[in-house]
């Protein structure tokens, strides 16, 4: 019993990754770039929610909303400015020009909001208890769980049924050839950092509502992880992510359960490792070769 | 038959054939080629000749039939083995090391004709310093046949492009190769670079004691310079001959011209 | 005066330029130090700088002339720190003077980050592009994880150790060298900016006779065209696993640098951002140059320090200052300009290209 237990706790922070790989993984899918001040962004959203909860006095729906809105704003901002002066320049040059981002927003957010943590409020108490109390499960999984299998199944629809997530898979096979159908790539790749965005600032509620504390470095080890979790599933694959966030949340807690709490990190990384060497480009991920 | 068949040849194909994905991309290919020949292999465009050249250096792994080098089987060799075998090669689309210097580029085809180790290149024992001297005099041979030498010294992705072609085949020449592989060496030249062209690959055969296969859409070359050619078209080999032969064959035309 | 115009030839004279810019530097910043005119702080900033420009110039052979991203640069520096701390202490009891000790740990660090480094290579380099960057990002966080958990005790019978939990139970005299994430304690320090700027050369040395040798051009070929390379019969996993080591081994050498300056430092010293940190370096003096490389450094290291003046905005100024230098650098514009002027100059000199 205490293994399902730990196994629904599991699936719901796994779910809580797999919202944060799916920007990373969409993100790298369309603009081919590592964006590691993806974090960051969950770091904002959550500082968003929170003093609209706080200070403002707003609903939690309401300032999950607002988080909602001013990240997706936030990461169009970025990629505009940032990014975008770079679509010609190396991968490598985007990366550094994204940890520099990555230090300014937890910097920004340092000078702003200072340096000390805040304890997030209570969202949602209360569990369900199952087998005569033998094993419980918090709303807050079960809320978390769900909302990451409706974003699944809503960005599968989105994808594959709508004009905008067929052209977003063109860009992702091919930009030149997307350009010539006369798909506007870079409208495409800002769409793709606002949807990315977006779901980030949504794991940052369901993130702080399990973890009640804010604080400017915030985002960096869930932005890892969840790259991580995007890496694992195949980086690119929707599905991928999903199912990379899912193992990773599960790994991660019957590591801590089982095995010891403090080598939970090497557990987790040498799992991915090992996946890597089986499946060099991920579970789900798609076979790359080149043309002689 | 020409005096040559009389010897071993260098490269035995037998029944050589492919699939991609449940495709057949080359089937039932049979090619012999000799000591000091030159080869043509030509077909209209898809019709596999680089397919072959990437069997032959085991860039892809042959779905039927055998390749033998010089009596050898290459089944279980990889591209790095089928190079110090005695074949060398250049790519349709040029491969250079675009970022090195054209001697460096050289020098890097002399890769396993070098003896000295990681501790004698950090600690610049004698050993390096001669055995550098060595293969740079060599590499400077090679460069002034593909009158490159006075370009040693500059970057290989700043050379116009037919110097790079040029470079790509002194490249190759210095792993050494029994067997040539040229895929469209005068794609881009002008007329009077492709007859430069020409004199340099007959020259190279005569110098180095080697044999060419080549792949090739100008057909005043193919013409002017191979002594027997192998026409493909759609993957399968359509004829062998002499470029006499393959020119008045009714087929070839037909191939190339369509119906 | 014949020996000085083959330094300055073309194909030499970058090499020559980086030792000269380490010697004028190390010569200045002697000189300032005697005249009293460094500051306290910026004394204390000479061995960290020295040991990250080693680490960088490491990794530079890794991402600029091998071109593999490598993101686990400092975990290698923690595994030469960690031995260091280790091989000191036996040194000390044995009474090996401080230099001594000094050079056979840092020996001893550079080596066990290469064999370290040479393990993980040979599943790593199975793997390409961005799916090789995640693994040695995971191999950092790996490296850190473990160092965190170990506990390392020194007492007249001998070494002890334990792992996760300190199990270690020592004899009177005994103290603990490394306690888990408390990190290294009470360690006698043994570096100097002596010792630094030699590493610094020694560092430059090897990976500049490598990169000019048989090895590193299949290094390099490997990096400029992988089927090209093994068409000339390269094998480009080796290439590879060459450069890969000997980043390791230089960064494990840094590492060990870095350790005897301090008398105690945790394992989090040597975590994922400082492995940014380091390819930040590495990009901004330019992929493959190593000048750059020892410049961009010794800059970034102390740019924090003199910024200190903007108080809390230095980080922020200094991300701002990050993100400019790569959006100025990368200026499609400025890029064409630049090589415009560039091939003005050489025209004029008549110089042929570097190599």
């Amino acid at each position: 019993m205490a293994f399902l237990s730990y196994l629904i706790s599991g699936l719901g922070l796994g779910s809580v990754y797999a919202i944060i790989a799916l920007g990373y993984s969409m993100v790298y899918g369309i603009a081919k770039m590592l964006n590691f001040a993806h974090g960051d962004v969950i770091m904002v959203g959550a500082y968003v929610s929170f003093f609209a909860m706080t200070l403002a006095g707003l609903p939690f729906v309401v300032s999950a909303l607002a988080a909602v809105v001013i990240c997706t704003m936030l990461g169009m901002t970025i990629e505009r400015l940032a990014y975008k002066p770079l679509r010609q320049a190396s991968s490598l040059a985007v990366l550094i020009t994204a940890i520099g981002v990555s230090y300014f927003l937890q910097n920004a957010a340092q000078l702003l909001w200072g340096s000390d943590t805040k304890i997030y409020p209570t969202i949602l108490a209360g569990a369900v208890s199952l087998f005569g109390g033998q094993l419980s499960i918090s709303y807050l999984t079960i809320v978390t769980i769900l909302t990451c299998i409706l974003i699944m199944v809503v960005l599968i629809l989105f994808i594959n049924k709508t004009k905008t997530g067929k052209a977003m898979r063109a860009c992702s096979e091919d930009k030149g050839a997307a350009t010539l159908m006369g798909i506007n790539v870079n409208q495409i790749i800002s769409i793709t950092f606002a949807i990315g965005s977006g779901l980030a600032a949504i794991a940052a509620v369901l993130l702080c509502a399990t973890y009640p504390s804010v604080y400017p470095t915030l985002g960096s080890m869930p932005g890892i992880r969840a790259f991580t979790a995007a890496v694992f599933g195949g980086i690119g694959s929707i599905p991928g992510a999903f199912l990379g966030g899912l193992l990773l949340g599960v790994i991660e807690t019957m590591a801590k359960a089982y095995i010891s709490t403090q080598l939970s990190d090497a557990i987790v990384f040498a799992v991915l490792i090992v996946v890597l060497l089986i499946k060099p480009t991920g579970l789900l991920g798609r076979k790359i070769s080149e043309k002689v | 038959m020409s005096e040559n068949n009389s010897q071993a040849p260098i490269l035995e194909v037998t029944d050589l054939g492919i699939d991609f994905g449940g495709l057949t991309a080359v089937n039932d290919l049979n090619l012999n080629v000799y000591p000091n020949e030159i080869v043509g292999l030509i077909g209209p465009n898809g019709a596999g000749k680089t397919t072959v050249f990437n069997m032959l250096t085991k860039v892809y792994q042959p779905t039927r039939g055998t390749i033998k080098l010089l009596g050898q089987d290459t089944a279980k060799m990889t591209t790095i083995d089928v190079n110090k075998a005695g074949i060398a090669r250049t790519f349709q689309n040029i491969r250079l090391f675009m970022n090195m210097s054209v001697l460096d580029n050289v020098l890097t085809g002399m890769h396993n004709d070098i003896s000295y180790g990681n501790v004698s290149a950090i600690f610049r024992l004698p050993k390096f310093y001669q055995e550098e001297k060595e293969k740079t005099a060599r590499a400077m041979e090679l460069l002034k046949i593909f009158d490159l030498d006075q370009k040693a010294d500059l970057i290989a992705g700043n050379l116009p492009y037919g110097e790079q072609r040029r470079l790509e085949i002194a490249r190759a020449l210095a792993t050494q190769p029994k067997l040539l592989l040229l895929d469209e060496p005068a794609a881009g030249m002008n007329p009077q670079e492709t007859e430069e062209l020409m004199k340099t690959i007959r020259f190279v055969r005569d110098h180095f004691q080697i044999a060419v296969l080549l792949i090739e859409h100008d057909m005043k070359l193919v013409m002017g310079i191979c002594e027997r050619i192998t026409v493909l078209n759609f993957g399968m080999m359509l004829m062998q001959g002499t470029p006499e032969e393959v020119r008045s064959n009714p087929d070839v035309i037909k191939a190339y011209l369509g119906e | 005066m014949k020996f000085i115009k083959a330094l300055w030839n073309p194909k030499l004279r970058s090499r020559t330029i980086s030792y000269l810019v380490v010697v004028a530097a190390y010569i200045l910043l002697q000189v300032m130090m005697a005249t009293g005119n460094l500051s306290r702080l910026f004394t204390s900033l000479l061995v960290p700088v020295t040991a990250y420009t080693v680490a960088a110039i490491g990794l530079n052979l890794n991402v600029g002339i091998s071109g593999e991203l490598n993101l686990g640069q400092a975990g290698f520096m923690s595994i030469g720190a960690f031995t260091a701390v280790v091989v000191s202490a036996l040194l000390e009891g044995a009474g090996v003077g401080a230099l001594l000790r000094l050079a056979i740990c840092i020996a001893t660090g550079a080596l066990m980050a290469a064999v370290m480094g040479w393990l993980i290579s040979i599943p790593v380099l199975k793997l390409r592009g961005d799916y090789l960057a995640i693994v040695t990002l995971a191999f950092g966080q790996i490296i850190m994880s473990l160092i965190n958990n170990v506990y390392v005790g020194l007492d007249p019978k001998g070494l002890h150790f334990a792992f996760v939990t300190n199990t270690i139970q020592m004899e009177p005299g005994g103290k603990l060298l490394i306690s888990g994430p408390m990190g290294a304690t009470g360690v006698s320090t043994a570096s100097t900016f002596t010792a630094g700027f030699l590493l610094i050369l020694i560092a430059l040395a090897v990976v500049y006779n490598l990169m000019y040798s048989r090895n590193g051009r299949a290094i390099m070929a490997s990096r400029d065209n992988r089927i090209a390379a093994e068409s000339v019969g390269i094998k480009v996993s080796q290439a590879k696993t060459l450069a890969f080591v000997t980043a390791s081994c230089l960064a494990g050498a840094a590492g060990a640098l870095y350790a005897l300056n301090y008398s105690s430092f945790a394992a989090t010293k040597f975590d994922f951002n400082n492995s940014i940190l380091l390819l930040v370096y590495v990009v901004l003096g330019g992929l493959g140059n190593m000048t750059g490389t020892v410049i961009a450094t010794a800059l970034l290291v102390v740019l924090p320090e003199m910024l200190r003046f903007l108080q809390n905005y230095r980080m922020l100024i200094y991300a701002i200052v990050l993100i400019v230098i790569m959006l100025v650098s990368n200026n499609e514009y400025l890029r064409l300009k630049m090589q415009q002027l560039k091939t003005k100059l050489t025209r004029k000199k008549g110089a042929p290209a570097n190599e």
